[in-house]
């Protein structure tokens, strides 16, 4: 038997078929006997249902006729966009192109260098994840990580992307594809001898 | 020469949902080949749903919307990157996601927002027992008011609580999505969805209590909880 307290812990992970079967059972039971637990089970549901609803996504007038016009912009052929005079660039814009595709497809055909000793490469990291890099820093990132250094230079790729070009996951954001994820415990400092940019050890002197 | 749509009349599509899933790989392939001008097509099904993910983000329409803009940009320059065995919506949602927090932390003081974001996840929360509140029709929507109090309430939950919610049971995204968008622990995502869908239930039933939703279109009694 579970108790109220138990089942408001989580109602929210049993409407998402996310508790065992053995918990779901008891849960099913208390629902059963428990006037109250049954009306949150009910209440949750309705503003699930409610809010899932696309009526409940309300977008500014001309909102879509905008993006469509601003997407058409940007679809229109390089002819019509460019003007003559700047035409003689396409020749060596394609030769740069082609240096710089021998380049890439030259470094995909090897083993990326790591850029630190310590790094890790991760494993199992979702090759197709869009990730964020920042400029001079050797680490990439899951969006919105509070370690992303030079934010203002940051750019965004897929994870596989990422470690073609060399990067190692973050520590903290990434953690659960690190090797270190099973014993639970990174020191600072072997954290700091990854990401030696300035804002994380900033980040570290205030959380001591 | 465009290409046909071999889609249209076709007896081998069985279904309406089926022929919208592949009429879709169908716009995805012909765009990854160069048919830009498919493009619109491809997101416009999308398009309301990436304006209130940026939204729920930021907080500001206008905002928003450039931002909505730029993310659809940005999926268009990285068209050739998406690979089909991701969801096209969710790989839409997750970019703009992304832009809607550079372009946060570009407007704002990243301090305190990591402060606020350590705070503890406050997962022990008990539910209000109300004694009279029935189920909101979801004919009720129909009903700009009811959108709007709905709006209201969902706009007074913290940050973090919202930003969950509306990318798990607005968005669809499921719960792992959900937290590589936000770039935040499964568990976290579990514990503050918990508490947004507690504290909408308990915000809608004391609206209901006020009299928010007295003039819905069915009488006492039907539904009760």
């Amino acid at each position: 038997m579970v108790n109220c307290e138990q089942v408001w812990h989580d109602i929210s992970n049993y409407i998402d078929g996310e508790v065992d079967a053995g918990l779901r059972s008891a849960m099913d039971e208390h629902f059963r006997t428990c006037p109250r637990c049954s009306s949150v089970l009910a209440g949750m549901r309705n503003v699930i249902g409610l809010y899932g609803d696309e009526r409940m996504i309300e977008v500014p007038a001309g909102y879509g006729r905008r993006l469509e016009r601003r997407l058409a912009q940007n679809a229109r052929p390089a002819s019509d966009q460019w003007s003559t005079w700047t035409a003689w660039l396409v020749p060596v814009a394609a030769l740069l192109v082609f240096a710089g595709g021998l380049r890439v497809a030259n470094s995909m055909t090897t083993e990326p260098a790591l850029k630190s000793e310590h790094a890790q490469t991760g494993q199992g990291i979702p090759p197709d994840m869009l990730v964020v890099v920042s400029a001079d820093a050797r680490i990439f990132h899951v969006p919105g990580c509070d370690f992303i250094h030079n934010k203002d230079r940051e750019r965004t790729l897929t994870a596989k992307e990422a470690m073609q070009q060399g990067y190692v996951p973050c520590l903290r954001c990434l953690r659960q594809y690190m090797q270190t994820a099973s014993a639970g415990h990174v020191t600072l400092e072997s954290e700091a001898d990854v990401d030696q940019d300035t804002d994380f050890e900033e980040t570290q002197r205030r959380g001591k | 020469m465009p290409e046909p749509n071999i889609f249209v009349n076709n007896p081998l599509v069985k279904n309406t949902e089926q022929a919208g899933l592949t009429r879709e790989q169908d716009l995805i392939a012909r765009v990854q080949r160069g048919q830009k001008e498919l493009f619109y097509e491809l997101v416009q099904p999308y398009e309301r749903r990436v304006y209130a993910a940026a939204l729920a983000i930021l907080r500001n329409e206008s905002d928003a919307e450039d931002v909505a803009q730029e993310a659809m940009l940005k999926a268009f320059a990285n068209m050739r990157q998406f690979r089909a065995e991701a969801r096209f919506s969710t790989w839409l949602i997750q970019i703009t996601v992304n832009e809607a927090l550079m372009r946060r932390r570009r407007g704002r003081t990243v301090v305190m927002e990591a402060i606020d974001d350590r705070r503890g996840e406050e997962s022990d929360y008990a539910p209000r027992d109300f004694a009279d509140w029935r189920e909101i029709p979801s004919e009720a929507l129909e009903r700009k008011e009811v959108r709007q109090k709905l709006a209201e309430a969902l706009a007074t939950l913290d940050r973090k609580y919202r930003e969950v919610f509306v990318l798990r049971d607005m968005e669809q995204l499921n719960i792992q999505e959900t937290a590589e968008a936000l770039g935040i622990s499964v568990a976290s995502v579990k514990t503050r969805l918990l508490r947004a869908r507690l504290m909408l239930r308990d915000l809608l039933a004391a609206g209901w209590e006020q009299g928010w939703f007295s003039r819905l279109p069915f009488e006492k009694g039907n539904k009760p909880w």
